[in-house]
């Protein structure tokens, strides 16, 4: 499903180059369930940005589902992310002045769907995630559990292979986060790779897979 | 993305921040309400001259005695003087089959009287022709009657407000004027037509032309006034006329014709030009307008990271942000541009109250052309802000909130 080989990323911080990623290779299996771990700045979000291709690499060679996705241009590459790749943010952003429909719909709409077709996908979502009642609430009046649902059913409208989630539960009360998690965890069961942020012990050793990044390297990995 | 999505997630987005959004509306509208003003004030001015000139007849044509052009170096010691148009000069062009009508002029003032009552007016000597060529209508009686020109009759007609000074309200209609020192019955009394560039018609008596002749005891004319067939030969009218005056004097041409077209044409020039100037200067708050939806925007797009970054994370290409920024800034010129023709239509209402007299008009191209503008501005300098959101890094966008 994945394969990176020899990614590097190197910011500029003033006069210094650092070192986000060096050398990393990495396989992941469809279907796996991937916890990346590491404390903060050790490029674990860096990490995921560039396999949500938000970021390029410097260096090195991204395959995702057989393709080389990161030669490809900003277009195609955009392409990809709509339809194979799903987000989770740890701030849900959503926008702000759309309803919980809306939100959900905005993939969709940004696909150029028909509308009748993104009111029918949009309704068996919000059925789905246990939110039709809160259809036309805006962001501001819904919990936090309620918004990474919607989140997360906006990241799953377009019926991605691949869902990268940044911290999930950084965001939510205990409740709120096992009950998030639970609905990843399912999503995964249903066969979509998942690949989660997190610096919560408790949380990757949930996942099947966990890998330990370091100072821009993978220190440990399970798999 | 479809272009009723992107029009909706516009609107959407516009609206949800007023304070922005009426800012933006305000400026651009105060833009376009100027220009519009601006523009239809100097477009009413062109017409109540244009106006002005129609009322003194069409197709006209002026002969006057002298050559206008200089022609340089000292002048002549003999022969310098122009000759005079005589009575025979204007009968000559009837002949003209490019001359409709023609009437001679002879003008001066003398003292009118009757009983007690004096006034020193306008005398203008004419033929009959003269009320249809400079569309003269008359409230009572009737105009000078056809006949001779060479021959005259002890006729007159006179303005409204003469006869109201000198007759109040008895009857006038075969009464007798004193007109210098000669006596004239009153044959009709024009209707009241206010000021024609300058001549007061209401305060003038007209009187045949041989009669004026003898009144101020000459043979010359003050001017002829030509009326073309039609719009096409008043060219070819100006041409015969010169030529025929010419043979006429021992072939020199020392008239000069004015064709009041020619003269209504730079006057038209003269405001267009003066209005274009004015709408221009007009358009700097236009840009004004622009400068300020810039800078709104660029705003929007740093206080709408995380929306951008969100939008790329969820597949939208770079052109989709560039045109879903694009769109909102052209809506919101767009709504600008339609408040500020509303005020400009309430602002001219306001003026064509206060000033009955002037006729306002609304340029009608006017109105498009704003919109026009107004929009283009809009767009133009929605480009940058929009650029700038469509190259965030989205991962950058992302990371902050």
């Amino acid at each position: 499903m994945i394969r990176l080989d020899g990614i590097e990323r190197v910011f500029q911080v003033g006069e210094e180059a650092v070192h986000a990623l060096h050398q990393v290779d990495l396989t992941v299996a469809a279907g796996e369930y991937v916890a990346i771990m590491g404390p903060s700045g050790s490029g674990k979000s860096t990490l995921l940005n560039i396999l949500g291709l938000l970021d390029r690499p410097d260096r090195g060679s991204y395959f995702l589902a057989g393709a080389k996705v990161s030669d490809l241009g900003e277009e195609q590459q955009a392409q990809v992310r709509r339809h194979q790749i799903g987000f989770v943010f740890q701030f849900f952003h959503l926008v702000p002045r759309l309803s919980a429909a809306e939100n959900i719909e905005l993939p969709l709409t940004l696909a150029g769907v028909d509308p009748a077709e993104r009111t029918r996908r949009v309704d068996t979502a919000l059925t789905a995630f246990g939110l039709a009642d809160r259809a036309r609430h805006r962001p501001d009046q819904l919990s936090g559990g309620q918004r990474q649902r919607v989140a997360i059913a906006r990241a799953v409208i377009m019926h991605p292979k691949l869902i990268l989630a940044d911290e999930p539960t950084g965001n939510l009360d205990r409740a709120a986060g096992t009950e998030v998690i639970e609905i990843l965890e399912g999503l995964n069961r249903e066969g979509l790779t998942l690949i989660m942020v997190t610096h919560d012990p408790e949380l990757g050793d949930r996942a099947h897979r966990r890998i330990r990044m370091v100072d821009g390297s993978i220190e440990a990995d399970s798999g | 993305m479809q272009l009723r999505d992107t029009l909706r997630f516009s609107v959407h987005a516009v609206a949800s921040y007023r304070a922005r959004t009426l800012l933006m509306l305000l400026a651009m509208a105060i833009g376009v309400a100027s220009v519009v003003l601006l523009v239809s004030l100097g477009e009413s001015a062109r017409h109540y001259v244009a106006n002005q000139f129609s009322s003194l007849g069409t197709n006209l044509l002026i002969v006057l005695p002298g050559r206008s052009e200089t022609t340089g170096g000292p002048p002549p010691l003999l022969g310098a003087t122009p000759r005079d148009l005589t009575l025979d000069d204007a009968l000559a062009l009837t002949r003209l089959s490019s001359v409709r009508r023609m009437s001679p002029i002879v003008v001066g003032s003398a003292p009118v009287s009757r009983h007690q009552l004096e006034r020193e007016v306008l005398v203008v000597g004419a033929t009959a022709e003269l009320a249809a060529m400079r569309h003269l209508k008359l409230i009572q009686g009737r105009f000078l009657p056809a006949g001779d020109p060479t021959r005259g009759m002890s006729i007159c007609v006179i303005g409204v407000k003469l006869k109201t000074e000198l007759f109040g309200g008895d009857q006038v209609l075969g009464q007798w004027l004193r007109i210098g020192d000669r006596r004239f019955r009153v044959n009709g009394v024009l209707a009241p037509t206010g000021m024609s560039l300058g001549d007061d018609i209401d305060e003038t008596v007209i009187i045949p032309v041989a009669n004026a002749q003898a009144l101020f005891n000459t043979a010359s004319l003050f001017r002829i006034l030509v009326e073309a067939t039609a719009d096409d030969t008043i060219a070819t009218a100006k041409e015969r006329i010169s030529a025929t005056i010419t043979q006429r004097h021992d072939g020199e041409d020392d008239i000069t014709v004015i064709s009041q077209d020619a003269i209504l044409a730079t006057f038209d020039k003269i405001f267009r030009t003066l209005t274009l100037a004015v709408g221009g200067i007009a358009a700097i708050s236009l840009v004004v307008a622009g400068i300020m939806i810039m800078n709104v925007m660029l705003v929007a797009v740093s206080n709408r990271r995380a929306e951008v970054g969100l939008m790329k994370a969820l597949g939208a290409p770079r052109r989709h942000i560039l045109r879903i920024f694009l769109t909102e800034s052209a809506l919101l010129s767009l709504a600008g541009a339609l408040l500020g023709l509303i005020a400009a239509a309430a602002g001219l209402r306001v003026l064509a109250a206060f000033l009955p007299q002037f006729p306002i008009v609304i340029a009608d191209w006017s109105a498009p052309l704003a919109l026009g503008v107004a929009v283009t501005t809009g767009l133009i300098f929605g480009i940058l802000p929009a650029r700038a959101a469509s190259r965030l890094p989205a991962a950058e966008a992302l990371a902050r909130r």
